[in-house]
Parts: C-alpha cells; structure tokens; sequence
C-alpha cells in the first residue's frame, strides 16, 4: 500500500514538473506536505478527543501515531520550506514566511509533546495528557498564524513577493491537486502502516505473557 | 458493594495486581494482607477510583461523596494548620455543620490542643491521626483505608480499634494491613496477595 | 452556588500556601528584578527602548515559568492532589483555584517588575499594563494546566519550560505589539482571543489530566 502511494505521487509528479523551474517545483511539494502535516495534527487532535470521550485506550495509539507522522511532515515542510526559500530568494531561513514560521512553532509544540510522552509512564494518565496537548496543539494553529501575522508588523516588514499562492492556473491547479492528493495518501499509507506495526508488536507482547 | 471480575493493573511492563475476582457485601469487612509490593496500595486505589483498571471490571457501588480514602501519604498540606486542612475538605465534600465535626474530630483525635500547627510542625503519628480525620469527616459509607495503623503510638491505635470497631457493620470496610491478625476479629472477609 | 464557593476555598488556600512559602515567592520577586538587571547589561548601549520593552515581557515570562515549575508542589507532597481529585466537587474547580493563586502572583510579581523597569529604563504606558494583565490571564490559565501535567511527569522542571514555551509565543507576540506599537488595540484584542480560546480548552479539559 506504501509503495503504490509512493509510486502514484512520483509518476504523476515528473510530467507536470519540465513546465516550470525548480522553485515552481518545490511548491507542489511544500505546500501539499504542510497542509498534510495540518491534517495530521488534525486527525491526532480528533483522536485525542475520543479518547477522552470513550476512555477506550486504543485511541490513544491512534492520536500518538497521527502525530508522529504530522511531526514527520512538518520537518519536511521546513527543509522544503528553507530550499524554496534558499532557491527564491537566496536564505536559507525567512522570519517574513509565515507557514516557515508556524512551522517552526509547531515544531517546538510537538517536539515537546514527544518529551511528554517519554517522561510520563505508559499508561491512561499519558493518554489523557497526550489527548489533551494534542487538542492545545490543534487550537494553538490559528492562533499562531494569528499571531505571526501580527509579528510580521513588529518584525519584519513584508518585502517578499508572494506571487506564488492564491491564482493557480488550469494545469498548475489539477498538479497541485494530485500532489496534494498523493501526500495525502502518502500520509495515510504511513500511519496505516506505523499503526498496524505497533500493533502487532503489542499483540505479540500479549501473547508472549499469556504464555509465561 | 464492590465487585471485581478479572481485574488487573499493569504500571508500563510491570503488573501490580493480575486477575483478582473480589465481592464485598454491604457492611462488609475485608483485611487484605501480603507482603510489600504486593498490589495492596495499588487495590486500593482502584476501589478508589484512582486508577483505572487495566483489563477486567470493576463496580463499586458507591460515589465520590460516599469514599473515604487513607493513603500512605496523608492527603493533607503540610503547610496548612490542621484546621484549616479540615476546612478545606469539610467544604469540597459538602458537610453539614463543618464546624462542629471538624471540632468533635479532632478534639477524639487529640489533635485539639494543635489544631493552629502546621502539619510541617506535626509527629509523624499525628499526622497520620489528621489523615484519619480526614478520611472520617464526611462520614462515608466505604472506606479504604491503606496501612492505617502505621506510624501510630499505642493510643492512636488503640483509638484506632475503637473506630474501627463502631464503624464494622454499620458501615463498608477496605482495610490493608500488615498485621491481619488485629483486624481478624472485625473482618468479615481476608484476602491475601502474593 | 457550591461551584463557587469551591473554587473561592481552593484559591484561598493557593494564596495562603504562596504567602507561607518563605522561600519561593520572595525568591522570585528578586529573579524578575535581577533578570531585568542583566538584560540592561546584556543589551548593546544604543539599543532602543523597544528591544528593552520585549526584554521586561521576556524577564517577567520567564519568572512565570519558575512560579509555574512550583505550582503544584505543595500538592505533590503528601500526595494531596489525590485527595482533591477524590472530593465530590468539579475538578475543573481545583484548575481555577489554582490559576487564580498564579494570577495573584504574576500581578505582584509585575507590580515590581514594571516600576523596576520604569527606573532602569523607561515608564511603561497604559496599554502596556493593559498587555500585562490580559497576558496574565492567559499564562495562568495555560500555564496551571501544563504545571498540572508536568507535576505528574519525571522530568517536571524540564518538562513544563519545554510544554509552555511554544504556547506563550502568540502572549508574547500580542504582549510586546501593544506595548510597543502606537495602535495597541489589535493587539489587545488578539490577546483576549487567546484568553478566551485556551482558558476556555484548559477548564474544559482539566479534568482529565488529574484522571484516569
């Protein structure tokens, strides 16, 4: 299933791309990969409320591996992010690029959910708190965007183009579309496979004990 | 008022208590006895609502109003006088004529005379006896109690006895002890963990 | 209305465990003034008040975080948060009380910090002290949840910094544009956005990081 969705993005990618330079390219990249890595968080996010609603603990891997692979995405979307940057205008980082921005904080705010689940015991007290950073994490999105929108007049004025966004022509809007579609996909193979992974390791453990 | 079928309590890899089956009646008495690391602690806490079991069923026929735990620890600030401790639970479990309980307990309790100490400032075996009045406060119908007799003198204990004795029948008793013996005349029902 | 009149005795025994903590409370009282002290030194010699402006919200931020590191640990002595979490009230309650002993002390904390910083640098405009006390409620109402969570943990003095920073940036972006800006009211009013989204979460989900 990873491999056919991996597959699927690349082939539908390379025809698209001889019809712009490199920077258009890393566009149809970063851009899908943010906006997965916001689905994932998403999906962790509405997992974490289950859990918190049933009590049903599995759940619980659901939301972590959710996160886990949104976390995954977010480190891509900001080295895509510092190559389009580096490609367009010359840096390697841009405080005036809002998504690298929030990126970045949300990095900071995942990271950090990492911690927490390392320094607290397994268990339904780690789920709970696990569930409910991860909703923090979900509401503190808009009101980092916000807020880095506001930064922007305090910061750094905005003298960057920004000609790449809103208006996507025909061809450039169906590419854009499959390559979302497909990270999309992407994502889902990921978790599917990190889920199911993990467990299976947990059934085995079981069994294991059951046996001893 | 308690039913437990297949309960079980892992902390990450380690189980603390595995497949218990337990039943106490209304009015019940049960000792549970068994070497440290047992589980007793942990049983406790799960008929307290605590802790969630990990596998099995748990019903305890009775809400958060109605259950009065004694912990190993005490429960109570150490940088609150004992009144003030007493105060403050007396309002968050809704008691009637706070004042005068607070008052009657801790006076039973010998505990009067120090009422304006600070915990910080208290015996080990007194601290233990504000614990126990903690626990009574609200008059709960169950109650769980963990290891009470520890860290009590001779008369703490022998007061202890005495509630323990009014408090049989009348009311639901969860008691771990190391020394089952003493309770065997109150309970009802032992049970022993390995 | 009992609500009430828990959450009244939970904060009076939040402030009343503040004021008999001989060590912690004046102890951080003297970190704000200190840590503006070196700032001042820290900053180049012609660098603008704006820089100091954003220095005062860093110094006061971080005492907030070592007020927090310290929020619960009276509870977890004695193990007294399991005896709060066992009473018959709402739990959200015990949130509340607690917040609003953290509020009193930010407002104390911050009735120091901006005379020192009037003295060693500039006075400070109302809007600023506006920013100050909208901030407050929005860093004790996060700040008492993640304090709850990182007193459950191993690392707990590592672990809250770590939870509570990338959460504190949109308080800080919203804090230093209203002071520093000749129109505050944008910032002001993002402010008590975030006040309201995330004390609103907090209350909410409380509970369920002191259950199980």
């Amino acid at each position: 299933m990873l491999l056919l969705a991996g597959i699927a993005l690349a082939f539908y990618w390379v025809p698209m791309a001889p019809l712009e330079g490199f920077r258009q390219r890393i566009f149809y990249i970063h851009v899908p990969v943010a906006l997965t890595a916001y689905a994932c968080f998403g999906w962790g996010a509405w997992k974490g409320l289950r859990l918190l609603w049933t009590r049903d603990q599995r759940h619980d891997l659901e939301s972590y591996t959710a996160i886990h692979i949104g976390t995954i995405f977010g480190i891509l979307t900001l080295v895509t992010g510092s190559i389009w940057a580096r490609t367009s205008w010359g840096v390697w980082w841009s405080w005036g690029e809002r998504q690298l921005v929030l990126f970045l904080v949300l990095f900071l705010f995942y990271s950090a959910y990492f911690m927490l689940r390392y320094s607290v015991d397994p268990g339904p007290r780690r789920a709970n708190m696990s569930a409910v950073y991860a909703l923090f994490g979900v509401v503190l999105i808009p009101i980092s965007f916000l807020a880095i929108r506001l930064a922007e007049d305090l910061i750094h004025p905005v003298v960057f183009d920004r000609n790449v966004g809103t208006n996507l022509a025909g061809s450039q809007l169906v590419t854009f579309v499959v390559c979302l579609a497909g990270m999309l996909v992407l994502a889902a193979a990921l978790y599917l496979n990190e889920l199911t992974g993990k467990r299976v390791d947990a059934r085995l453990r079981e069994l294991k004990e059951s046996l001893a | 008022m308690i039913r437990a079928r297949g309960l079980e309590r892992r902390f990450g890899e380690t189980r603390a208590l595995a497949g218990l089956d337990l039943d106490v009646p209304r009015g019940g008495f049960l000792s549970v006895a068994g070497p440290n690391g047992s589980g007793k602690s942990t049983l406790l806490a799960l008929l307290a609502g605590l802790l969630a079991p990990t596998r099995g069923s748990l019903e305890v026929d009775a809400d958060r109003a109605e259950i009065g735990y004694l912990a190993h620890e005490g429960l109570v600030y150490r940088e609150l006088t004992a009144v003030e401790n007493l105060e403050l639970y007396g309002r968050l479990y809704r008691v009637p004529e706070r004042r005068e309980r607070i008052g009657m307990l801790l006076e039973r309790h010998g505990l009067w005379e120090v009422r304006h100490r600070r915990v910080s400032a208290f015996s080990r075996g007194m601290a233990q006896r504000l614990a126990l009045c903690r626990t009574l406060l609200h008059d709960p119908r169950l109650l769980l109690l963990d290891e009470p007799y520890s860290a009590l003198d001779d008369d703490g204990a022998r007061l202890l006895d005495a509630h323990l004795a009014e408090l049989a029948g009348e009311r639901t008793l969860v008691v771990a002890t190391h020394d089952p013996a003493r309770l065997r005349p109150l309970a009802s029902a032992e049970l022993v963990l390995a | 209305m009992t609500y009430l009149g828990d959450v009244a005795a939970l904060a009076r025994t939040s402030l009343l465990l503040e004021l008999r903590s001989r060590d912690t409370v004046p102890a951080l009282l003297l970190f704000v003034v200190s840590a503006l002290v070196v700032f001042r030194f820290a900053l180049p010699a012609d660098a603008s008040d704006l820089a100091a402006i954003g220095l005062l919200w860093i110094a006061v931020v971080f005492t907030a975080i070592l007020a927090l590191t310290r929020a619960f640990v009276a509870e977890r002595e004695g193990r007294v948060l399991d005896g709060l979490v066992l009473a018959p009230c709402d739990r959200s309650a015990i949130w509340l009380g607690k917040a609003l002993g953290v509020l009193a002390f930010l407002l104390v904390a911050e009735a120091i910090a901006l005379p020192a910083f009037g003295l060693f640098f500039a006075p400070v405009d109302g809007a600023t002290v506006a920013a100050f006390l909208l901030a407050d409620l929005g860093i004790a109402a996060v700040g008492t949840l993640l304090a709850a969570i990182a007193a459950v943990s191993r690392a707990r003095e590592l672990l809250l910094p770590l939870l509570f920073l990338p959460l504190v940036i949109p308080v800080i972006v919203g804090g230093v544009g209203a002071s520093v800006e000749p129109d505050p009211g944008r910032y002001l009013a993002f402010l008590g956005l975030y006040d309201g989204i995330f004390a609103i979460l907090a209350w909410a989900t409380f509970e369920y990081v002191v259950t199980e």
